[in-house]
């Protein structure tokens, strides 16, 4: 079976965000970009899926400008087979992003789509969701643990509640959690290796894929700050400022 | 007429306080009315709590066997073919509501809002990005407005209402291609819930171990304390998953957050900052988490616990 991982190019989970100042957005330029850590965990959960004998083919998806391309080689270092560059300079929100994923899936005939649970620059945790519903299958979203079994996946979820195990026909859309792996180093010879593997480039029109309505962001500010607190010297001094405010007894 | 549906929350008894939030939400969109749909096999009790609530004017009762638990691929198309009575569909967001629905919203084709924080009016609203780093304003495309709430920026709404029950047959067919199969939860029993707690106990890396966090869970248990943790901690298998706070985990709003142990990741700053008074006791001096702490000690946690229980005996 073939599988098809989602890559999105974000704000590396390291860099402090800074807000335009004139509310036109975050500051990006000059600052280090990186695959979203969630779909790393993706690409890893595909990979080890595929090295356990239960997929042939592992295919890296990124939708986005040509500089998007980096975070496809370095899918291509971890191990997965080709990629597909969905190339466009337009913003692309959830909705546009699940109908260019079913066109995909339409084209490929995937029996497993594993997304990141969400991107950490938007926030959204929609695509996954999303996708599942344009195309009528299963979603196991939040994904701790997947087993593959024949025609189905046992995938265990993290929920609020603690852990839900969910039962899936393939194919089936799972969103990737924190603790589904830890991603593997991409090694020299890997990302040597990983150039000479095929990206396959093509457009939204290629897909037949017209732009959703979408949600307009008409401005971007800096959070409320919390104002800064003070050091207490003992425990005697914090709990008498404690039930001073009648927070504990 | 404008009309808001919020899905209720439940486990078949009892209704998750964050469908409470998400109505002191729905309030501020000034519409005609606000409804709440409970999706259930039975879900009797569940409709009566949620027409408590102040403000609600009509409860829908979906009753099937087929929502005997949440599951997303087979309550979406119910709360899509209700969805054409409404002008907007919310849900709290938690992993509830963040799983159902965007699945709704792509089978209405319409985008969805996430974390909704603030609402502008009916169209306009502020949600948080970047792990809370930022805060976009947004506004929704015409059609049905769909969103999810985020319930640390809610109180939730008080009881007092007296709304009608209604029971719907939804004629959709549903799915077999997704089965819930189990639900192991994490052993909080008896305290209270992470989400709703007055008073949150964390612990973070710096407890060091499963056993350590003990002194965690008596500490909260003196206080009447819910127990929170880092990512760090769960990753390193001391405490559940369903502890976890923070931008991944569970974005809280209690009077109070102790934490104890824990540097202060951004995301996990992005989990608490909505708390009232935040305490941090930390070895290290520098740990980020002072620079949001209102009270901050700097100490060995373990001795700090224990003087701290002294104190409250």
């Amino acid at each position: 079976m073939k599988i098809l991982v989602g890559v999105k190019r974000v704000v590396d989970y390291n860099v402090r965000i800074q807000v335009k100042p004139d509310g036109s957005g975050v500051v990006t330029d000059g600052v280090k970009m990186s695959m979203n850590p969630f779909d790393e965990i993706a690409i890893e959960a595909a990979l080890r899926i595929k090295e356990a004998g239960q997929a042939e083919e592992v295919i890296a998806v990124t939708i986005g400008p040509k500089v998007c391309q980096e975070q496809l080689r370095t899918a291509l270092a971890m191990g997965a087979d080709r990629a597909i560059h969905v190339e466009t300079d337009e913003e692309i929100q959830p909705l546009t992003g699940a109908r260019i994923f079913k066109a995909l899936c339409d084209k490929e005939a995937p029996k497993l789509v594993i997304l990141g649970k969400q991107a950490i620059d938007d926030d959204n945790s929609q695509s996954a969701q999303m996708l599942a519903a344009l195309c009528g299958w299963p979603q196991a979203t939040f994904a701790s643990e997947i087993a593959i079994d024949g025609d189905s996946a046992t995938v265990i979820r993290e929920v609020d509640a603690g852990l839900e195990t969910l039962s899936v026909d393939l194919p089936a859309i799972v969103s990737a959690d924190l603790r589904l792996n830890e991603p593997r180093y991409v090694k020299l010879p890997d990302i040597m290796k990983a150039k000479r593997k095929p990206i396959e480039s093509i457009t939204l029109a290629d897909l037949g894929v017209e732009q959703a309505a979408a949600i307009k962001v008409l401005k971007t500010a800096a959070p409320a700050k919390r104002q800064a607190g003070i050091k207490v010297e003992s425990v005697d001094a914090l709990v008498a400022v404690l039930r001073e405010k009648g927070l504990i007894k | 007429m404008s009309k808001v549906l919020i899905i209720a929350e439940h486990d078949g008894n009892t209704l998750n306080g964050s469908t409470a939030r998400a109505v002191t939400c729905a309030k501020d969109l000034a519409l005609d009315a606000i409804d709440i749909v409970v999706l259930a096999a039975d879900g009797s009790s569940v409709a009566e709590q949620a027409a408590a609530i102040a403000g609600v004017n009509t409860v829908l009762l979906v009753q099937n066997p087929a929502n005997e638990n949440a599951v997303a691929a087979l309550l979406a198309p119910q709360v899509k073919a209700l969805s054409s009575d409404y002008s907007h569909v919310f849900a709290p967001s938690t992993t509830f509501g963040k799983d159902l629905l965007p699945r709704v919203a792509a089978l209405i084709g319409v985008p969805q809002i996430s974390d909704i924080m603030r609402v502008e009016s009916a169209t306009v609203f502020d949600r948080p990005v970047y792990a809370g780093n930022a805060v976009v304003t947004v506004e929704a495309p015409a059609g049905i407005v769909v969103g999810t709430v985020r319930t640390a920026s809610y109180p939730v709404a008080p009881n007092g209402g007296s709304a009608s029950i209604e029971k719907r047959e939804v004629a959709v067919d549903l799915p077999a291609h997704t089965r819930y199969v189990s639900l192991s939860t994490g052993g909080g029993e008896g305290r209270p819930d992470l989400q709703a707690a007055a008073t949150v106990i964390s612990g973070g890396r710096g407890v060091g171990s499963e056993d350590n966090f003990k002194v965690i869970y008596s500490l909260a248990d003196k206080l009447g304390a819910a127990v929170g943790a880092s990512r760090a901690a769960v990753d390193a298998g001391f405490i559940p998953n369903d502890h976890q706070v923070g931008q991944t985990g569970k974005i809280i709003a209690p009077d109070l957050y102790m934490a104890f142990g824990i540097s202060g990741a951004i995301q996990h700053l992005a989990g608490i900052k909505d708390a009232g008074t935040i305490v941090a006791v930390n070895k290290d001096a520098d740990a980020p988490i002072f620079e949001i702490a209102d009270y901050g000690l700097v100490g060995d946690l373990f001795t700090v616990i224990e003087d701290l229980e002294k104190a409250l005996a």
